[in-house]
Parts: structure tokens; sequence; C-alpha cells
């Protein structure tokens, strides 16, 4: 509870509606107030209810089993508590996933930053009708099944696919991009290359013009102007679209089945084993609750710098 | 030059650059798109070589027994995710905009987790959940667990699309309509539903979209015999490629952009702005 109360709700919505009244006396005011509060909760509470049952419940859940012993059928007995699952998080082997997932999902972010920057840089610039067009042909393939768009890959990679063809064709040989971390990264920066550019558009939209004409007039040049002015400017997007971005890269699932083949396990995949294939629920619950301590974290981070641009 | 506090045109080589650039991160968007859509209507069971052109991968999808029931699964839950969800999530959305309760902090803050947790933990909690139930109240998984897992994560995406249109509307409509001797009920059901009506429609429309694409969550809580047409695709595409995926994708990647399209023009037609 302490955490979520941490997270702090903007001050920006409306006020109270007071319904019209001829004569407001603070009796009446107060009287009005209750009313209010306790409309509002009737009106929150089925879905309040629904998100508790079918949301809090389950995280919970995670939590409780996480500290759970395994037992033979597969199953986790819910007695003997222990945090022998937390310390085999410690083992070396999970340790190299940990550590390969974290890589894969920075370099993910730090491609996604450098090709998204500069595109939503010249987004903003554009008069009204492009710049909104230009949202629109970044809108759709943001809400395109992730699932397809991840074959699409898997198709132009594989090993007579047109990849290879045209490489061969101008004579640097076949490409064997397929089942490799290169493919898997290439996935990543396809599937989430919007979740960084939106919040980029929006922190860049938003700031003053002048700021940068005014730095051009004090003799700062291009680049000075940039990493003076206009990075610090729209560090909520850079930071905003970070966390989007690297947040679902390093609980990747689906992209690394497809295009990481069995010798790339990643988080995502090695959380799903434990529960699908290995049986072992208390540990695929441990590693679930860091992953989930890490994007609470993070989510943290994103308020606290007043980025509110999902 | 657009606006005072927007930022000035870059000019010259830099913006022959930044352009360029541009239109290779559309390229780069759209590539992959057609690609597949080329090679769904190819001859060849390899799924990435050109061996002249068919439809018969169209048809056999159509007449694919599986596939046309997971077909049926996925729209029958989509449905039901839909108007549960845009029901909920626009009262959450009404709550959350215009009242203050005991609470409120905490139930904004449970609305936004679903958004940003990773799928596959969100697959894990609820497959726990939903083992640990059904052994204490005897049901099995299937249509019910998926549709309920759905709705899980749809309320908070169609609360964030309405709340966006609420936030843009004067607070004052409603209570000219109160000062005319319309009840609570009649200025809510004439001026502010009406206005807040493309967002609900654009939530309706990603509730749809999202129900229809998911993949990890689905596959957890689903239960034996039970497959919706993602959750079936995938298993396909890991058991070994045919050309018939191809035409599948396709129709799935076809069926999400009408949608996406539908709901920007709902969105934008009476003056809102996309969320």
């Amino acid at each position: 509870m302490s955490v979520l109360d941490q997270v702090p709700v903007d001050g920006g919505g409306s006020p109270p509606v007071s319904a019209p009244v001829a004569v407001a006396t603070p009796e009446f005011e107060a009287a009005n107030e209750r009313q209010s509060r306790r409309r509002g909760l009737l009106i929150a509470l089925p879905s309040y209810a629904y998100l508790v049952v079918f949301f809090a419940v389950p995280l919970l859940t995670v939590v409780i089993y996480s500290f759970a012993t395994r037992n033979r059928f597969g199953g986790a007995d819910l007695t003997g508590w222990n945090i022998d699952s937390y310390q085999e998080l410690g083992d070396d082997l999970i340790r190299t996933i940990f550590v390969r997932s974290a890589v894969l999902a920075l370099i993910t972010t730090v491609i996604c930053l450098a090709v998204s920057y500069p595109f939503a840089y010249y987004m903003a610039t554009r008069g009204e009708r492009t710049r909104n067009l230009m949202l629109v042909f970044v809108m759709i393939p943001f809400w395109t099944n992730f699932l397809v768009r991840n074959y699409a890959w898997y198709v132009i990679l594989g090993s007579d696919g047109p990849l290879s063809r045209i490489t061969e064709f101008v004579g640097l040989g076949p490409t064997r991009v397929l089942f490799t971390q290169v493919a898997v990264v290439l996935g990543l920066v396809y599937g989430y290359l919007p979740f960084m550019i939106l919040p980029l558009y929006a922190a860049i939209e938003r700031l003053d013009g002048r700021l940068l004409e005014a730095s051009r007039d004090l003799y700062a040049n291009g680049f000075q102007s940039f990493r003076h002015v206009l990075l610090p400017l729209s560090m909520p997007g850079v930071i905003a679209g970070s966390i989007l971005v690297f947040i679902p890269s390093l609980g990747a699932y689906v992209t690394p089945q497809i295009l990481g083949g069995a010798k790339t396990t990643l988080l995502g995949s090695y959380i799903v084993t434990q529960f699908l294939t290995a049986r072992n629920l208390p540990f695929g619950a441990a590693m679930s609750t860091v992953l989930m301590a890490v994007m609470l974290a993070a989510t943290i981070v994103y308020f606290r710098k007043g980025g509110r641009t999902l | 030059m657009s606006t005072n506090a927007g930022i000035t045109e870059p000019r010259g080589v830099t913006r022959g650059v930044l352009q360029g650039f541009s239109w290779l991160v559309y390229v780069f968007f759209y590539a992959p798109i057609l690609v597949l859509i080329i090679f769904s209507f190819s001859d060849n069971r390899n799924v990435g070589v050109w061996g002249g052109f068919t439809t018969s991968w169209y048809s056999e999808f159509v007449t694919d027994q599986p596939l046309t029931t997971a077909l049926g699964n996925s729209l029958r839950i989509a449905v039901v995710v839909t108007v549960v969800s845009v029901v909920l999530g626009t009262m959450a959305a009404l709550a959350l905009e215009r009242f203050r309760f005991r609470g409120r902090q905490v139930f904004d803050a449970l609305l936004y987790l679903p958004v940003i947790i990773p799928d596959v933990t969100m697959a894990v909690m609820l497959l726990l959940f939903f083992t640990q139930a059904a052994k204490w109240f005897g049901f099995s998984k299937g249509f019910a667990t998926i549709t309920l897992s759905h709705i899980a994560f749809n309320i908070s995406f169609v609360s964030i699309v309405v709340r966006a249109r609420l936030a843009g509307m004067d607070d004052n409509l409603e209570e000219a309509a109160m000062d005319l001797y319309a009840s609570r009920w009649q200025a809510f059901r004439h001026v502010t539903l009406p206005f807040i009506m493309p967002g609900i429609a654009g939530g309706a429309l990603l509730a749809m979209t999202l129900s229809l694409d998911d993949v990890v969550i689905t596959q957890f809580v689903t239960g034996a015999g039970w497959s919706t047409l993602p959750v079936y695709v995938f298993s396909l595409i890991r058991k070994g490629v045919t050309p018939l995926i191809n035409a599948v994708s396709v129709v799935m990647l076809v069926a999400s952009m009408v949608l996406v399209a539908l709901s920007l023009v709902v969105q934008r037609v009476r003056g809102g702005s996309p969320a």
C-alpha cells in the first residue's frame, strides 16, 4: 500500500462538481460534498471491485506463491513458507538470463531512442496537417497485431527469405539472422518503436521554440543548442519512452519465441517455462515478483519526473 | 512557424536529412507488412519464397475447421469483453474525473497498473489465480476465464481514452443543463454522454482490438481444447510454418488495421483528439 500511495495523482482533474444551489450555506455545502463523495464511490465501485478481484488479488497470489514450497506433483504447497525461491535467483544460469535480458532490453531501448528522437523532432516541426497525418501512420502499426508483426520478420529473415535473397544478389552472401539475438532485438525495436515515438513527440511538441531560437541568438551552435536546451527540456519524454520500451522488452515472450529460437532464453520465456513445462511454480512466481518490482520502481520514477503521456 | 510556442522548422541540409530519415522510418514500419501480404499469395510451401500467384491459402483458411472455430471463439470473446469493458471503463473514468471519494488515489494507481505491467507477469498472475479458484469453486477454464482476464486489462485502456475526452469537457455545460431544470441523470444523458461518445467509441474499438490480439494472457488462462485465433496461430508457428499462416496473419492484420483506422476516425470526426 505504501508504494501505491507514493504514486502521485495529477491534481489537474476537475474539482468536485457541486450541484447548483440557491443559498450556499456551509452546512448545505458540506452535505452536498458528502453526497458527491458517496455518488463518486458508487460509480467507481463496479470497476474498482472488478480490478480488486481480478487484478489486485491475482497480484497478491503471485507474491504469496513465491514464498511457497514446490510439491512432488508440480504444484505448490501453501505451507512451510520460505525464501528458497529468491535464493535460487542467485544461481549462475538465472543470473546469465537476467543479464542477457537486461542487455538486450537496454540495446533495444537505445536503438529506439536513437531512431525516434530525430523522427519525433522532425514531426514536431511540421505543420498541423502533416503532423496529424504522420501521427496516424505511427498509430496504425502501434495497434496492429503484435504476433503478426513479429511473424512478418520471421518470413523476411528466414534462410531462403527475401532479405537473404537480396544480400546474396548484391554479393554479400546469404544472411543467417533468424534465431539469433540480432533478430530478437530487431523484432523488439519493430514492436516497441511507437512506444518511444509517441511520448517523445508529445514532449518536444509542447516545448517553447523561442528558447531554441534564443540559444542560437546567444551563439550556440546546433549541437550545443540540442545538448543544453532541447535535450534537457524533452527529458520527460525520453524517460517515459525509455521506460515504456524497456519494461515490455525485459518481459518479452512472443518475440524471443518466434525470432530467438531455442538458444536465446530470455526472462519472459524462462518464467513461462517455469509454469508450463518445468512446473516450478514458487520459483516462477519469485521471478515474476522481481520483474514486477522492477516495473513498479521504473513507473514511480516515471511519475516522479512528471510524465503522464501514456 | 505554426504557433508562437512551436518549434521553427530546420532549414537546408538538416531538414533534408531529417525528412529522408523519417521516410526511412516509415519504410521500416510498413515494408514487413507489405512483404507478408505479398507472400500470402505465393504458391510455394516455403513461407518466404515466391512461387507464382495463388489465393489457395485463403480458401484453405476458410475451410480449416480448427482455424474457423478459433476465429469464432475470438469474436465471441471480443464482443463480450468490449461491452463489459466499455461500461466499467466509462464509469471508472467518470468517477475519477468528476468526483473526489475515499480511496480515489489507490483506485487511480490500480487502474494504471494493468497497462504498464508486462504481459507475462499479468498472465502468470491470472494463471495462478484461476487455478486456485478452479480448485476451490470447481469450474473449467476456457471462455469465462479468458473473457474475465481480457476485461481486467481493457477497463484501464477504455478509462484512459474516455478520461482524455472528459478532461476536455467544460463542467459548466452540465451545470447549465441543470439550471434549466434537467435532473442529474437527464444532464448526463443529454449533455455529457453525447460529448464523450467519441471517446467511448474509440475505447470500445481499442478494447476489441486488444482482445482480438492477445496471445500471452489468453494462452495462460485457457483450458484444454479452447483456443482463440492468435493463440492457435502462435502454436502453429512454433510447430512449423506454412504459407497458410501468412494468409491468416494478413486477415488478422487487415482486421486490426480497419479497427484502428475506424477508432481514429470516430475520435477525430467530432473534433476530438486521439488519445
